[in-house]
């Protein structure tokens, strides 16, 4: 049912000539099931605009920022950020297998592949598109942005370049494989579509690091899309470090797709952005599969970030774990919407959630919500959430053993930050973690 | 060492201490008993620089400093310790790291180097052995599930890591069985030293039969009511606190003299 583009709010009829101008350009290079694909998610753009805090899901997310800032498609002007510093990216001496994307094209000159395994792919281009790669075309798309989640098929109504990790059975990849997505401009605000397709065959083995950054102080607008694809007995580890500018918008989509026995792990970390919303949905979608989702936001100046999670047990004997933290600061915000579905048949289910905020400030706020669906009878489902600031007889306890005060605030921080941190087994990706935590912790103290 | 006068200390705007003095010299173990809610617990958080404490009259010197005029963590740098009633769990910060960076903290005040890993885990091997604790216990996150037992040994053993000059215990006896009470009591006898001040707070006389003092004070409605040597605290054990407090009662003159 499109509605009649004349009632559309301008700034979606700003998304649609931008995607009409796009796929005019595209429409003679690309296949036509990829064209397809692009409209059909427009539609369902066209159909459902933007989310408002009236629709239940975004409640306590405004998008009137982003909505009312008019951002240029970075695809179709090639405009590119500032240039990316890759030294200062997490892991960057470790020769390790680097797709490099700006503003969401694919970078060959910043990138580089290692020494992969035979049969490996690791590819980032939109070129693939052309080739004879089915298992590619299917599943692209397949799991996300093709629903209700009206970014992830924005995200696909501008699918162009994206990054491919594709491990046939029984491979094992010991380095990781690091996709970094750097964005933003020096003229005016650009949106960019990043998009990663993971395919892990059966009892493959991989961890998967994607990193976002941007031009300090820069406003642009990241809107990504990642597919994980985790075959039978596959085992996938995951992270995202979002180190975006503090002026940038960023809304993420990872779906997961967990098949019998495969263990997925995923690890959400939000340093950075204005405005961050994160979709993180795992469909446990075989026996004994099992997914954790960890992540953990740290906040400040006027910061707000969006985690919404969401854990399908669709077979039995599944187990998930779930643990998100946030430590937010001064006026910044948080949210955290942890759905788990239990479908019908599947029993044995176990599953446990974990939602614990620190507020360091007065002003700080969070919004926390458990959202359990639970179907089948013989299930274990537990879940909790805290809100606290730093407990004052631990500050107490550690001053009266001669550690000052502010360093036992900082050290009580950091320990509540432990158990995500401890998780995370690529050293770089800690080490920024614990290195960011520590810097925003020095300056609160040396504000006083 | 230790002089407090006329110390009084609100909490939440109720008086909980009425006029405490109090001296503990170099070398000497002091106990102070009293019925529950008589100010033994305040007593020991006020010296230890609990904030939620408010004084309201009175001095404490510590040496010739006001002790009352330094931040908890200097007190702490400069030799004050007090083993906690409630020993408090921090997850996620282990026992080693937590020790060591109290006891650099303390070097630094001090003006020593701090200690590298190594001489640090030397220290700590040594002490802990005064306390009887598994060497597996200091990995483990501060406090967090320790049983009431280990959380007591622990504060005895962060007292001799932490080589304190006045040591304040507060109840560090109240739900100890009677091994888990005879090690702590011998932790506490080996730190027994001439230059060192120690100040037991206790409910019970028991713990006093394994570290025996040299004075021992009762706390009654705020106030020390009665002092005398060791054989006061056998006494209230045999009589209860009742028969001080009914003596303090009729005798309210020699108390403000």
């Amino acid at each position: 049912m499109n509605r009649n583009p004349a009632e559309l709010a301008p700034e979606q009829q700003r998304y649609l000539s931008q995607f009409d101008s796009f796929s005019r350009r595209q429409s003679d290079r690309d296949p036509a099931w990829l064209t397809e694909k692009r409209q059909a998610a427009i539609r369902c753009f066209t159909r459902q605009g933007f989310p408002t805090t009236h629709d239940e899901a975004w409640r306590f997310t405004s998008l009137t920022p982003l909505t009312r800032t008019a951002f240029a498609h970075a695809g179709a002007t090639d405009s590119r950020p500032s240039p990316v510093d890759l030294d200062s990216l997490p892991g960057a001496n470790s020769s390790a297998c680097r797709l490099v994307f700006l503003n969401g094209r694919f970078s060959p000159e910043h990138s580089s592949l290692g020494a992969l395994p035979p049969g490996v792919r690791v590819q980032g281009a939109g070129q693939l598109l052309n080739g004879d790669t089915p298992s590619v075309r299917q599943a692209l798309g397949l799991y996300a942005g093709n629903g209700e989640e009206v970014f992830a098929a924005l995200n696909t109504a501008f699918l162009q370049d994206f990054a491919l990790v594709h491990l046939p059975g029984n491979t094992v990849v010991e380095q990781p494989i690091h996709l970094h997505f750097h964005s933003g401009s020096e003229g005016d605000p650009v949106v960019s579509y990043p998009r990663c397709l993971v395919l892990a065959g059966a009892n493959s083995q991989a961890r998967v690091v994607e990193s976002y950054s941007g031009a300090p102080d820069s406003l642009y607008f990241t809107n990504t899309v990642t597919e994980l694809v985790a075959r039978e007995g596959a085992v996938v580890e995951h992270y995202k470090l979002q180190q975006e500018s503090l002026r940038a918008f960023h809304i993420s989509t990872m779906q997961f797709q967990l098949g019998r026995s495969a263990t997925v792990s995923s690890h959400s970390i939000s340093l950075g952005g204005a405005l961050v919303r994160n979709h993180v949905n795992a469909v446990l979608d075989g026996e004994g599969a099992e997914a954790t989702l960890n992540g953990f936001s740290l906040t400040t100046g006027k910061q707000h970030v969006d985690n919404h999670t969401s854990i399908d047990h669709a077979k039995p004997h599944c187990n998930s774990f779930e643990l998100y933290k946030g430590i937010l600061d001064d006026r910044s915000s948080g949210v955290f919407n942890g759905r788990i579905i239990v479908r019908p048949h599947a029993q044995k289910t176990d599953s446990k959630q974990t939602n614990q905020n620190l507020l360091l400030s007065e002003e700080a706020l969070v919004n926390t919500n458990p959202q359990l669906e639970i179907y089948a009878d013989d299930v274990k489902c537990t879940h909790g959430a805290t809100i606290g600031q730093l407990d004052s007889q631990a500050v107490f306890y550690l001053q009266s053993r001669g550690i000052d005060r502010e360093a036992a605030r900082q050290l009580l921080t950091f320990a509540f930050a432990n158990d995500i941190a401890s998780q995370i087994r690529i050293e770089p990706i800690r080490a920024r973690l614990e290195k960011t935590l520590f810097h925003r912790l020095a300056e609160k103290g040396s504000k006083g | 060492m230790l002089k407090i006068e006329d110390l009084h200390v609100e909490v939440e705007g109720k008086p909980i201490l009425k006029g405490v003095n109090l001296e503990v010299a170099s070398g000497e173990v002091h106990a102070i008993m009293g019925p529950n809610g008589s100010g033994k617990s305040t007593l020991a958080q006020v010296l230890a620089g609990r904030e939620s404490f408010e004084v309201t009259r009175g001095r404490v010197f510590y040496g010739d400093r006001d002790l009352l005029d330094m931040e908890p963590e200097e007190r702490a740098c400069e030799g004050v310790f007090m083993a906690f009633q409630y020993p408090v769990e921090i997850p996620g910060v282990s026992n080693v790291y937590f020790l060591k960076a109290a006891m650099n903290a303390i070097r630094k005040h001090r003006g020593e180097e701090e200690l590298d890993a190594m001489e640090f885990m030397k220290v700590v091997r040594e002490k802990i052995k005064l306390v009887n604790l598994d060497q597996s216990f200091i990995s483990r996150s501060v406090n967090e599930g320790f049983s009431g037992g280990e959380k007591k040994r622990n504060e005895i053993f962060q007292m001799a890591v932490l080589d304190p000059i006045l040591a304040i215990l507060d109840e560090t006896d109240s739900g100890l069985d009677i091994d888990a009470l005879k090690t702590v009591a011998d932790g506490v006898n080996a730190l027994r030293r001439p230059d060192r001040a120690i100040v037991v707070i206790t409910h019970y006389q028991r713990l006093l039969n394994y570290i025996v003092p040299d004075r021992v004070h009762v706390l009654s409605g705020g106030e020390i009511v009665k002092s005398g040597d060791k054989d006061l605290a056998l006494e209230l054990e045999a009589r209860g606190y009742g028969w001080i407090e009914a003596q303090v009662a009729v005798t309210p003159a020699e108390r403000h003299p």
